[in-house]
């Protein structure tokens, strides 16, 4: 955390970090205080009359039996996400790690979801499993199962799933597959060498080696669960069937872009920071660790 | 690896394929479907090969498929989108670069102050705050712009994070070499840090890049030019016809064309990209 | 003396070159209008603009695409905060209430035309098409520009091998039940399915069968209404597409247009949908197709009334100059001359506003060439509209909305009886009007 080697000037850190600083200041924490004071205001969506109603947003927010469930909703579908992202990458990463020839080509194939826009990728999705046209469900019917993520509300959560987990596996699949090259050989081998099998080395060996690693995708994964995935529900459920895929970031956007409450959404808001912060606090003071040790 | 089982491998390579197909399937069914005729399209099931009308799609996507939404000509969209993502990414990397430098290299009071201000920054994403943010763009004369389209959005934590994390890494004896020669800290940033940050540098590129390529919300606010227009906005506004129907195959078209770019750096930067990260996790 | 004079000539002629120079620039008056139409209809929209602008050459309209309903009006909430406002935007039917309570923000349409001297005769419009956009009193407040309403989309082949009289779609929902069964017999996989279900099953439900959706004249009368879609005719009715949603008779397809698939791809016979939903119809479904009415519950005496409109509206928004506003109320005018909406409707399938414009497109011969393309008028103008047929003025209404898709969910799905559904969608959109009503006091 600390270098030992540093330089004495007085003048210049300041003004290395100010231009971040002041674009942050000026775009983010100027626009990101009027949008905390917003959660303690009752206001029309003009601007035009406006009452402190302090923490009246919040309390109503607690007892919104549509809120809680929006949270129960974002938990299950953020671990899903995560789980099904990282497990499906780290098999990946694992299994390119093992490959010498076309390793390149497995890895560029394996990166093109990054590219998608999230929204895009929600239609893509949608194209695939839409009851009437889609590819799959048509599929799914010729043996017998009617796919309808209409009316089902756990086909649609699965849906939304896939779809968010897809976009992520290709980031993850980069992380664990540089994280895989940098283990050093002679420790592999030398559990070789003792006997033990491609199985146990990993368990004993790589995976622990490769925590960090883990632990910083998994809040990275969640972070994203928790906030880019807006656009996926958004483009394939719209919250539905009956709320069964109304994460916590849709209901924000919702509330605020639709039903113009912004007072409300902004509430959402200061909520979801604070748990992303909690997250990343306890992120950072792991990876703190990690870098001594 | 270490052990030469082909049974094993064989495994290896049947998982990789089937990944790759799982995670290709939807980009081909984009594919195909940027083909055929909205007729075919839309009953069930669409075919799985491509249709004939691959040229006529393509071409009507860049010439004139752009111009019924009321659009700028293809050719100024990628631009607005090249400008953006370039601006964002190479903004970023500057400001980030730097503000890490002091961070790491530095003491001074407020230092780690700064630096969660910077790192806050996740925490609350664009959406959240854009009537605001929006204001103060306003205030600022900065609609319209290209400025307005990349400065607000370079406030980011994660470029800032990662040069930190390098930094940390790197042996003090460079530093102690180089003071010994004699140079300061800005001959030393440019002359030893930033070479050796390459990889690195080229690894935030590709991210920011996508990024920037990517934005859909903030565009489409703070522009009312259609000028200014980015070829995602144009790829969103196919799909926003109110009750209109939509014209699939050339959205997929469009798609397919704004993918090109973002893909395409991935997959030339790919070598850098995967070894920038590397250095990250030592 | 005399270069004394010729000097001063020369002056005065270089003076009256600049400003002759200078006029023409000034005199064209921008007026900025942000809309949510993209596709074919973005482009639409921006020949009328241009068409307006060739015609005269005081103001220049310049219309600009925003995204969709949502984003162009939270663009318009963000840019009016930011005091960049346009001059004209097009908000959806359920932004009615919010733009309405928006008082300084807006300038309703009878003020602007009145202002600018504009010639605008009320009477000219057709009542069903902009009651919704007026008040109490019939004053208008926005623009009806594309407003649509629900019609019946059948398969007249299907109908054919099932044994019905394609010339004679149902005209009940007992007849429409019967005739599904009988599609089904015939191998048809469902009967009918809808779009829009909020809009069409329920709130269109209370306008034609002349029945509150809520108190104060479904909200026209004051911000303190509540729902009444829980009413005895609502969960009959709903209680009776669950039933049929069992054997299939009757499909889900999606809260928006996503059913309209399965009536293009031949799976459900019949499709209760948007009559702007033609064009596309027409383009993807690969058999011959009618349009028939709404249909009615014929136990339920008033029934059929008139069908309420779906859309978006334009409005003026407050803060310009008095000249910007003549320019304003002359693109107006333009919109609602007979031509410029015999075409806009000839083109998207929405409805036009005003009576000259239905009877000119008649004359035309467009609806011998279109049948059917007709009956979504007839249907509104059949009768004079009551205050529970007018439309709707209720807040937060995009949610409430939800909600209400969200509880018929749950009735399709089997979770819900269709009386706790609606009971619940009433408890919830209860509970949004109040906080409207909380944050608009």
């Amino acid at each position: 955390m600390e270098k030992r080697a540093v330089f004495q000037h007085r003048l210049l850190p300041y003004l290395l970090v100010m231009p971040q600083i002041v674009v942050t200041l000026v775009f983010f924490f100027w626009p990101a205080s009027q949008a905390v004071r917003q959660s303690v205001l009752a206001e029309d969506p003009f601007g035009l009359t406006t009452r402190f109603v302090w923490a009246e947003n919040f309390r109503g927010l607690l007892r919104d039996p549509d809120y809680l469930r929006a949270a129960g909703t974002t938990a299950v579908f953020s671990i899903s996400v995560t789980a099904l992202a990282l497990a499906s990458a780290l098999l990946l990463a694992v299994m390119a790690d093992r490959v010498i020839r076309g390793a390149t080509v497995y890895r560029t194939l394996l990166i093109w979801p990054y590219a998608v826009a999230p929204a895009v990728a929600g239609v893509l999705w949608l194209f695939l499993f839409n009851p009437t046209v889609g590819i799959v469900s048509f599929a799914l019917r010729q043996v017998g199962y009617r796919w309808n993520h209409l009316l089902n509300g756990g086909e649609a959560m699965l849906l939304v799933i896939l779809a968010a987990a897809w976009k992520q596996v290709s980031y993850n699949f980069v992380f664990f597959l540089a994280g895989l090259s940098s283990i050093g050989r002679s420790v592999i081998e030398a559990a070789a060498i003792d006997g033990a099998g491609p199985a146990r080395r990993f368990v004993a060996i790589v995976f622990p080696l490769l925590s960090p690693t883990v632990f910083f995708l998994v809040v990275v994964n969640v972070v994203y669960a928790f906030f880019d995935t807006f656009g996926i529900v958004h483009a394939v459920t719209g919250g539905g069937p009956a709320g069964a895929t109304q994460i916590l970031v849709f209901k924000v956007f919702r509330d605020g872009f639709v039903g113009f409450d912004l007072g409300r959404s902004a509430a959402q808001s200061v909520i979801l920071m604070l748990v992303v912060i909690g997250l990343t606090v306890a992120q950072f003071r792991y990876l703190e660790r990690r870098v001594h040790y | 690896m270490v052990e030469r089982q082909p049974v094993l491998t064989v495994l290896t390579h049947v998982v990789l394929a089937l990944g790759i197909a799982v995670v290709a399937f939807p980009i081909y069914v984009t594919f195909v479907a940027s083909s055929h005729a909205l007729p075919d399209v839309v009953r069930a099931p669409m075919p799985l090969a491509p249709g004939g009308h691959l040229v006529e799609n393509y071409w009507g996507a860049l010439t004139e498929g752009l111009r019924t939404v009321g659009g700028a000509p293809v050719g100024r969209m990628l631009l607005n989108s090249l400008v953006m993502a370039l601006a964002i990414a190479a903004g970023k990397i500057v400001i980030s670069l730097l503000s890490a430098y002091a961070i790491v290299y530095f003491r001074f009071p407020f230092r780690m102050g700064f630096f969660w201000m910077i790192f806050m920054t996740l925490m609350l994403p664009v959406e959240v705050r854009i009537v605001p943010t929006f204001k103060v763009v306003s205030d600022l004369g900065m609609l319209n712009s290209y400025g307005g389209l990349t400065i607000p959005l370079i406030a980011s934590a994660t470029a800032t994070f990662l040069f930190r994390q390098f930094f940390l890494t790197v042996p003090d004896e460079l530093l102690e070499a180089a003071r010994i020669d004699g140079a300061g800290p800005l001959t030393f940033l440019k002359t030893v840090l930033v070479p050796i940050s390459r990889t690195n540098i080229a690894a935030l590129f590709v991210i920011l890049f996508i990024y920037g390529w990517n934005q859909y919300l903030w565009p489409l606010l703070i522009t009312t030019d259609q000028r200014m227009d980015t070829i995602v906005v144009a790829i969103h506004r196919m799909v926003a016809v109110a009750e209109a129907q939509v014209e699939w195959p050339r959205v997929m078209a469009t798609t397919m064309l704004a993918m090109l770019p973002p893909v395409a750096v991935v997959v030339l930067m790919q070598r850098w990209f995967v070894k920038g990260l590397v250095e990250t996790e030592k | 003396m005399e270069s004394f004079r010729v000097r001063g000539a020369g002056v005065v002629a270089v003076v009256v070159l600049l400003l002759l120079a200078a006029a023409p620039a000034a005199a064209e008056t921008e007026i900025t209008f942000w809309h949510a139409m993209g596709g074919a209809l973005g482009e639409k929209v921006k020949e009328i603009a241009e068409a307006f602008n060739r015609s005269q050459s005081e103001y220049r309209v310049n219309a600009v695409y925003k995204g969709n309903y949502s984003e162009t009006m939270t663009a318009a909430i963000a840019a009016f905060r930011a005091r960049q406002q346009p001059h004209v935007v097009q908000v959806f039917e359920v932004g009615t209430a919010t733009m309405m309570a928006a008082r300084g923000a807006i300038k309703p349409v009878h003020a602007l035309m009145a202002e600018a001297g504009e010639k605008f005769d009320p009477g000219a419009y057709l009542p069903a098409v902009t009651g919704y956009y007026t008040t109490a009193d019939g004053k208008m407040l926005s623009l009806p520009f594309n407003s649509s309403t629900p019609v019946l989309y059948y398969n007249r082949e299907a109908f054919k091998k099932a044994g019905l009289d394609p010339a004679r779609p149902p005209r009940t929902w007992p007849e429409l039940g019967a005739a599904a069964t009988k599609l089904q017999a015939a191998g048809v996989p469902c009967g009918f399915t809808t779009d829009w279900q909020s809009w069409i099953q329920i709130e269109n439900l209370s306008a034609w069968h002349d029945v509150p959706l809520a108190t104060r004249a479904n909200g026209f009368g004051g911000l303190d209404a509540e729902l009444r879609i829980n009413s005895p005719l609502h969960v009959k009715h709903v209680a009776q597409i669950a039933e049929w949603q069992k054997t299939k008779t009757f499909d889900y397809g999606g809260r928006r247009n996503e059913a309209t698939a399965k009536f293009t791809s031949g799976e459900c016979g019949m499709l209760t949908e948007s009559s702007a939903g033609y064009a596309g119809i027409k383009r993807t479904a690969r058999f011959d197709f009618g349009i028939g009415m709404l249909p009615y519950w014929p136990d339920v005496k008033g029934a059929p009334r008139n069908t309420i409109i779906g859309g978006a509206s334009l409005w003026v928004m407050a803060g310009h100059t008095p000249q910007a506003y003549r320019g304003v109320a002359r693109f107006f005018s333009y919109l609602s001359s007979p031509e410029v909406q015999a075409d806009w409707h000839q083109f998207s399938g929405y409805l036009p506003i005003t009576r000259a414009a239905w009877e000119l497109t008649k004359r035309q011969g467009f609806y011998d060439r279109n049948p059917g393309t007709e009956v979504s008028i007839l249907q509104m103008t059949g009768r004079a509209p009551t205050e529970n047929s007018k439309g709707l003025r209720l807040g937060n209404f995009a949610q409430i909305r939800d909600v209400i898709d969200e509880e018929l969910e749950a009735v399709w799905a089997g979770k819900k009886s269709a009386r706790d559904a609606l009971d619940a969608a009433v408890r919830r959109g209860n509970e949004l009007l109040r906080q409207f009503e909380r944050a608009n006091r």
